[in-house]
């Protein structure tokens, strides 16, 4: 919705205790220019590292002369595979269980690779020495489509790995059920069939990656300031790959300018870094420039899809997926162990589907190493643009609006909770009502006259739908782990004798206002003004073990464990209560930041009274130690299931074939509502990713496996002209088992925004053109393609 | 970050003294205004200057755009900003302001001129054409003095040009003629990145007749693309859609574009038709407006 006078928040509203419009308080520090990133801090004594990479996607190392390069003066140290061999960490774990060569030793597996660290005295001495490092390489013939990598002729790209006689990187991963899918297919009057690509992208984060390693060879400890998305994942994995006892590592997050996924994985950059400090006995600094952080670090999506839908008495019926997954020369894909394909089976979609069933085959390539999930929840956005492409195509050879075809397949509010037949367990939802709200704000009857209009004057014009459940927050404890690690969150809140509080989150905020919402359910739960309350997060020294952030799951998971320490704490208070109000517990009533005694109301506590007492001389209740704090682990009993209906408006220029995003209409059901302006600045955020994937966003090779989107002056990101004033709107269904009833929403707009604009482009050209399928990104010269009659899938 | 090899830098007072500094360091120095294309390839190590003379100190010599002897002149250091917002040229040449809203972004306009851009000829880059639509001619000055050439002389080859390793180009010159009308035109991936292909016209009409015409293309070839061509089809024919039908498929036979990851050959060639057909068309209505 436009922002009017009449819907401005309320002087009231921005200052909320709880839930409500309040301004981010992390902000007075970002709009001044006062964060602090890594590049920010300097440590005395600290010296520079640069990595040295490949110039080829695949040849053996035959030789490497760092002589020269150590004749430089100022630089320290020049690391090679051979000198981490003696340390052990030549090959590191993946977060799939897979290893990665720290830097290559036998062989370089894609254009980019780290091949040898320089330690300088400066950045500058540093990369001058990389040019003086001689490498002698044997190129050999590279892989670069998936395709071809499961040739019988295709030269092997992991023979360091014992018994790899291919390039299949996992056993193929089957979800559903085959024979009913067959079933169905059989019974239907109507299928479709579609080839797509979700080509191979980046998240890009303003911010590149890096880190200051500080090992101190005195005490033995290891301080490490590296903005990543799950420091203390990284602290295990640091431990076990060093041989370092993990107490005497501390990661500090500090601010971080983006993640999207780009910033979970553990690079091989960090490791040298702290190989380096340990060698070096001081700081060691390294930063990657942006086209290392585009040619090397974790890529998204790279999956071939092939996809059949059928309907049967005009509703849909089934479904049949058959992937080849691209994971790169290492399978560093980041997704629960017991999901090798990530969740990319919810591609049944929001429909009541009678059966469906999917294949997820996954090859290394002569490509960099990732498959991250780049602003979605593991792979979800591969099965969102699956399923609602292939809708689409359904609607299209049935005849059928897009929006009644969906109306009639929907899963419908009584049947939640809502089996998948793929095993998910939906929550709640009503789809209906949220898919209405979006075509009330679109207009869509008049734009579809508007649109019958502009085609008799030989004007292209496309309305393109999609809608999408996402599967978020990540997760259960018996279901999902990452590399042994339960996907659990802890919280710990501590409330002062002023009745000024701190909570301590593992969840790792990189712009999603963190400090802010997080302050707002403690708020809401005990009735503190949220600027008393301060959010803790990014220190493995002072916050307690979770899982981090990413796959929309700091709300669901985090903010549940938020909310239930507060509870917890508004519990303890009760009882000290009783003991100040000399009555029983069970008698007090709570109202936001105050129990009070039922029969007497004038009677009560503040939360505030409360905590001083409980830190007094003052007796406590019986058994119970003085303080006014609690922590607990917050196990989620299932995964959150948001939704949302979108709409998207473009126009194409007849003869450029330009592209333009004229309208975007996105109504999200998150549930519960914790900051709304934070909630619509993360949807504003997704959906300007997701229109920079559909139209422009896109990894390339040419066949040598060389890199052709190495800077952003060749891997596009969209700015405001390309973006229309997004029109917003909302409707809550909350979640039935998460304390606050909310959801995740980071990544629904960059779900749910592709499969809207790639439906728009169709439709705006099918009728005209013959147009039935672009693949991603819909750049002027593969739509103007496609209006010829030839498209051509991206190289 | 990414960083540059080591150079020597210095600052300029004159351009005299730029040019005694040019022939000083014989070829190895490298002249540096605006910075937004020379910076970014020395941080890629494109380039390798062992010098840079900085000309920024020169705006008293260099940055202005005024009317004198029958011309419209625009120092080398003038910056895209002030092309962009110049009511002089808006009333003349308001191609230069089409061009400038869709050259790169504020931050680079605010800092890169006009010499930098045409001496960095780039064939993708937008004002080589619009200076070879209008039939712009330069001041090129070395150690012996000035001399000044045609936009097609000026353009040598790929990033080449007329200037010489111990030259500096000065000023732009463009002829006013009554009846003029021009436009560019530019299609582009997203805004700020290089055309895919741009065309810019410009046309004198007078009496119903297009006197003289100039069509130039950017991004469909080594170099600006000069449609001698076209010009020649225009001159002295009457404004009509057919004909410019006519001029836009020479420039799409007259161009030679190389497939890249902005479009195929055949992609690039139609856009140099269907943007050299509107940049005729708005020319030439503003033409007609100004006539009127």
């Amino acid at each position: 919705m436009a922002v009017t006078e009449e819907n401005l928040p309320s002087p009231r509203q921005e200052r909320p205790i709880g839930f409500g419009r309040l301004k981010r308080k992390e902000d007075a520090r970002f709009i001044r220019g006062q964060g602090t990133y890594l590049d920010d801090i300097r440590l005395p004594g600290m010296l520079h590292g640069a990595l040295l990479r490949s110039p080829y996607a695949h040849a053996r190392i035959v030789s490497i002369d760092t002589s020269e390069a150590l004749a430089l003066p100022g630089v320290a140290a020049v690391v090679t595979a051979k000198d981490l061999e003696t340390l052990g960490l030549a090959w590191m774990p993946t977060i799939s269980y897979d290893t990665q060569a720290v830097l290559a030793g036998d062989k370089v597996r894609f254009q980019g690779q780290e091949v040898a660290f320089v330690i300088a005295e400066t950045e500058y001495i540093a990369r001058d020495a990389l040019g003086l490092i001689d490498v002698e390489y044997e190129p050999l013939d590279a892989v670069v489509d998936a395709r071809r990598a499961l040739h019988e002729d295709a030269p092997l790209i992991r023979d360091d790995k014992e018994g790899q006689v291919d390039n299949v990187a996992s056993p193929t991963w089957e979800a559903g059920d085959q024979e009913a899918t067959d079933r169905a297919f059989a019974e239907a009057d109507v299928v479709v069939s579609r080839d797509m690509i979700y080509p191979r992208c980046h998240p890009a984060p303003l911010e590149t990656c890096g880190m200051i390693a500080d090992f101190n060879p005195e005490t033995g400890q290891l301080d490490i300031y590296n903005g990543n998305q799950a420091p203390n994942v990284h602290r295990t994995v640091y431990a076990h790959v060093a041989g370092l006892a993990e107490h005497m590592i501390r990661i500090r997050c500090n601010d971080i300018g983006g993640g999207f996924g780009n910033k979970v994985p553990v690079y091989p950059g960090y490791v040298c870094a702290i190989a380096g400090s340990i060698v070096a006995g001081v700081p060691v600094k390294w930063i990657e420039d942006r086209t290392e952080n585009l040619v090397s670090t974790g890529f998204a999506r790279d999956y071939i899809m092939r996809g059949e839908m059928c309907a049967k008495d005009g509703r849909i019926t089934g479904l049949r997926v058959d992937v080849i997954a691209d994971h790169g020369a290492f399978d560093s894909t980041a997704q629960p162990t017991k999901f090798p394909a990530g969740f990319f089976h919810i591609c049944c979609g929001s429909y009541d589907l009678q059966a469906a069933h999917v294949k997820v085959k996954a090859v290394y390539t002569n490509k960099a190493p990732g498959g991250v999930a780049y602003r979605c929840s593991f792979r979800i956005t591969e099965a969102v643009y699956l399923v609602e492409r292939m809708v689409n195509a359904l609607a299209l050879e049935m005849g059928a609006d897009q929006i009644d075809l969906r109306m009639r397949s929907f899963i419908a509010p009584e049947q939640f909770p809502y089996e998948t037949t793929t095993g998910w367990t939906f929550d709640s939802g009503n789809y209906a009502e949220t898919m209405k709200v979006a075509m009330e704000i679109a207009g869509y009857d008049d734009l579809l006259r508007e649109q019958a209009d502009k085609r008799e004057r030989g004007e292209l014009m496309g309305i393109g739908v999609s809608f999408f459940t996402e599967g978020v927050g990540a997760g259960p404890r018996k279901h999902m782990d990452i590399l042994g690690l339960s996907m659990n969150d802890g919280a710990d809140l501590r409330v002062h004798p002023s009745g000024k509080a701190m909570v301590s989150i593992s969840a790792q905020t990189q712009g999603q206002g963190h400090e802010t919402t997080f302050a707002q359910i403690v708020a809401e739960e005990l009735g503190l003004p949220p600027e008393d309350i301060e959010v803790r997060h990014g220190d493995t020294d002072r916050t307690p073990y979770g899982l981090g952030t990413y796959g929309s799951r700091s709300t669901p998971v985090s903010g549940a464990a938020v909310g239930v320490v507060s509870r917890k704490v508004r519990d303890r208070a009760r009882l000290i209560a009783a003991t100040m109000l000399e009555t029983r517990p069970e008698d007090l009533a709570w109202e936001k930041g105050r129990w009070y005694v039922r029969g007497d109301p004038e009677q009560g506590a503040m939360i505030e009274e409360i905590a001083r007492y409980a830190y007094s001389g003052e007796p406590m209740p019986e058994g119970m130690e003085g303080g006014l704090d609690a922590q607990v682990i917050y196990d989620p009993p299932n995964l959150t299931y948001p939704y949302g209906a979108y709409i998207a408006v473009v126009d194409i220029d007849p003869d450029t074939a330009q592209v333009t995003v004229r309208r975007f209409i996105a109504v999200d059901d998150c549930g519960v509502r914790i900051n709304p302006m934070i909630v619509e600045g993360q949807i504003h955020g997704g959906l300007a990713e997701g229109i920079g994937i559909a139209l422009m966003e896109v990894i390339t090779f040419d066949a040598e496996g060389n890199c052709l989107n190495s800077s952003f002056m060749d891997y596009l990101i969209p700015t405001a002209l390309e973006v229309p004033e997004f029109e917003l709107g909302e409707t809550v269904t909350p979640c039935p088992h998460h304390p606050l009833g909310a959801k995740g929403v980071g990544e629904s707009p960059n779900v749910g925004s592709p499969p809207a604009i790639v439906n728009a482009v169709i439709d705006a050209l099918h009728q005209t053109h013959g147009v039935t399928h672009v693949d991603m990104p819909c750049t002027p010269a593969r739509v103007w393609a496609a209006m010829q009659g030839r498209p051509e899938p991206p190289q | 970050m990414q960083t540059p090899a080591p150079f020597q830098y210095e600052r300029a007072t004159s351009v005299d003294g730029a040019i005694a500094a040019l022939v000083a360091h014989d070829g190895d120095a490298r002249i540096i205004a605006g910075g937004h294309s020379l910076i970014p390839m020395m941080k890629l190590r494109l380039a390798s200057p062992e010098h840079l003379i900085d000309i920024n100190d020169l705006e008293h010599e260099l940055a202005y755009i005024a009317e004198r002897d029958g011309e419209i002149r625009i120092g080398a250091l003038t910056r895209h900003v002030d092309l962009l917002g110049s009511d002089l040229l808006a009333r003349h040449y308001p191609l230069f302001a089409d061009a400038e809203e869709v050259i790169a972004d504020p931050v680079v306009r605010n800092r890169g001129t006009i010499g930098g851009s045409l001496c960095q000829a780039d064939a993708a880059e937008d004002l080589s054409a619009v200076c070879a639509a209008v039939k712009a001619r330069v001041v090129i000055r070395g150690r012996d003095g000035e001399r000044t050439v045609s936009m097609e002389d000026f353009h040598v080859g790929p990033y080449q040009t007329a200037v010489g390793d111990d030259e500096i180009l000065t000023e732009v010159r463009l002829p006013l003629r009554s009846g003029a009308g021009s436009a560019h035109f530019k299609t582009e991936r997203r805004a700020g990145d290089w055309a895919i292909a741009a065309a810019s016209a410009a046309v004198w009409i007078e009496g119903g007749t297009i006197a003289d015409a100039g069509v130039a293309l950017s991004a469909v070839g080594t170099t600006t693309i000069h449609l001698a061509r076209a010009e020649e089809l225009l001159r002295g024919a009457a404004p009509s859609d057919e004909l410019f039908a006519q001029a836009a498929q020479i420039a799409s036979e007259d161009c030679s574009p190389s497939a890249d990851a902005r479009g195929p050959v055949d992609y690039k060639r139609h856009l140099a038709s269907v943007m050299t057909r509107r940049a005729l068309r708005r020319a030439s209505a503003r033409a007609l407006a100004m006539e009127a």
